[in-house]
């Protein structure tokens, strides 16, 4: 029974594609305020989860329920109250700021969009790229007019592929400390798409381990190198990782 | 709806506007063609009872084809600005629905259209007198006939291009000249190989240059053919409609929205 202070459940979430599952039975729960971080190798399935909860990508079995009504029913209304950055995503490159985010808040339906853009330009400091072409922009400067895009409907979900990825140390570090800060004043919940350890320990309150699609390892950070009795979550992952190889040889060995 | 509407526009006429070039390309073709072709009808109105009969009769064909071409192209191109700025992805998780983005892009095509057509055509009356106005009334309903089988064959475009991605962008380019010989631009329907008749009359092109004939050369306005390319353009109009969405269907299920593009 969903909870009036759940953002996203999943349940039983399946995707094939031409018979072959790439997602399997996944569940999970993120709740308002929280921050859930998907982990996984490449090809482990977090993109292929986050495309189904956003309605990108029809699944094949399973249940996706978005802030208590169902997404696949309810998609575009859903999708009224949630965004989603991505750094393999972009914005038109020869909009300026000020227009790509203009176009975004009418697109989204933001009533007052001249007020939110100047709460964001504030915000983000964006009033000196205001009227710079977006494809001008370096690589920090995109991050925050992404993340200004990200945030121009006051999202109620969040959905951050990979948030940090080709972004120096310093960016990436003033990302993490902004969107932790941004959760705290707006209660968003966040769910991440990532491969960078150090940054899943900062913002997760709750981690998914995937590996070919499942699901192997759930928890707070805590709670999972606790029971690994490992440093870091680095560990974790690797640990995990070699396991899979090492029985993948075992299997093998057994055929051969 | 009609802010999602107004949001998309604005995006295209915000590129538009930033960028002199596009607008100078969308006007260059029509000019030119209408120029040289203007030039040709002079010639021939030396040699040609025909052409001294309707003296824009060539002019008016150009100007009225690209109505078909720019009106496919606006609405391929609109599509392609989104696949060519990796912007599809941004626009199909927003709340914005796949008809909607169709109703966009078929007014941005109107615009692109207009841009490209009406300057062409006013020069055309400075240069040989030749007023596609002159048609009156049916001009409206030969351009809108046009513009919707442009809009039509867009559709058809830019769902293939979801289905199969980028590689199939140039038959946004090429789409439209598989038609123009059985379309009956420069030259009636009868002198084509009975086959290809009955192929050129099951599209709007042929009863709408027809139509343009009757009226330049015999001065009469024939419903008949108006209703044929109507309905001809409904038929289209329908399967341009649901294979664009269809093809949204597709991508949606086999996970192409984000890779198009790429």
């Amino acid at each position: 029974m969903p909870q009036h202070d759940e953002a996203i459940r999943v349940q039983a979430l399946n995707k094939h594609f031409n018979g072959v599952a790439v997602v399997k039975d996944v569940s999970f729960t993120l709740h308002r305020g929280e921050t859930l971080a998907l982990l996984g190798a490449n090809g482990a399935g977090k993109t292929t989860t986050i495309s189904m909860l956003l309605g990108l990508l029809l699944p094949t079995s399973g249940t996706i329920t978005v802030l208590g009504e169902d997404m696949l029913r309810h998609r575009y209304r859903l999708l009224q109250r949630m965004n989603f950055s991505s750094p393999y995503v972009d914005l038109p490159r020869r909009l300026s700021v000020r227009q790509n985010l203009m176009f975004f808040a009418r697109l989204y339906g933001c009533p007052k969009p001249k007020a939110r853009l100047e709460e964001l330009a504030q915000d983000l400091d964006l009033a000196p790229l205001w009227r710079k072409s977006t494809g001008k922009l370096s690589s920090g400067q995109k991050t925050r007019v992404s993340l200004a895009k990200a945030l121009i409907n006051a999202p109620e979900i969040l959905l951050l592929d990979e948030p940090t990825a080709s972004l120096d140390p310093d960016t990436a570090d003033w990302l993490r400390g902004y969107l932790q800060d941004y959760q705290r004043r707006s209660g968003t919940a966040i769910l991440l798409a990532s491969h960078n350890m150090s940054e899943v320990e900062r913002l997760a309150h709750q981690v998914r381990i995937m590996r070919a699609g499942e699901i192997v390892e759930s928890g707070t950070p805590r709670a999972l190198l606790d029971r690994h009795g490992r440093a870091n979550l680095e560990q974790v992952f690797l640990d995990i990782a070699r396991n899979q190889r090492q029985a993948d040889r075992t299997v093998e060995e057994a055929l051969s | 709806m009609t802010g999602r509407l107004y949001a998309m526009c604005l995006r295209h006429l915000y590129l538009l506007g930033s960028s002199w070039p596009r607008i100078f390309e969308l006007m260059y073709w029509p000019t030119v063609q209408m120029v040289i072709w203007g030039f040709i009808t002079m010639y021939l109105l030396q040699l040609s009872s025909v052409i001294a009969q309707a003296s824009g009769l060539l002019v008016s064909a150009v100007l009225l084809w690209d109505v078909l071409f720019r009106g496919q192209l606006g609405f391929s191109l609109s599509f392609l600005e989104e696949v060519w700025s990796r912007n599809l992805a941004n626009i199909v998780v927003s709340p914005l629905r796949p008809i909607e983005f169709m109703a966009a892009l078929t007014f941005m095509s109107l615009i692109r259209t207009l841009i490209g057509v009406v300057p062409a055509a006013l020069l055309a009356i400075v240069f040989y007198e030749v007023s596609v106005f002159a048609l009156g009334l049916p001009l409206l309903a030969f351009f809108s006939c046009l513009l919707v089988l442009g809009w039509s064959i867009g559709m058809m475009v830019s769902a293939l291009i979801l289905r199969v991605g980028q590689g199939a962008e140039s038959v946004a380019w090429l789409a439209i000249f598989l038609i123009a010989p059985i379309s009956a631009i420069y030259y009636p329907v009868d002198v084509l190989p009975p086959a290809l008749q009955v192929l050129a009359w099951a599209l709007p092109t042929a009863p709408v240059f027809e139509g343009m004939r009757a009226i330049l050369l015999d001065g009469t306005f024939r419903l008949d053919l108006l209703v044929h390319a109507l309905a001809l353009n409904a038929v289209y109009l329908a399967l341009g409609m649901f294979c664009f969405l269809y093809a949204f269907h597709v991508a949606r299920r086999r996970g192409l929205l984000l890779q198009v593009g790429e």
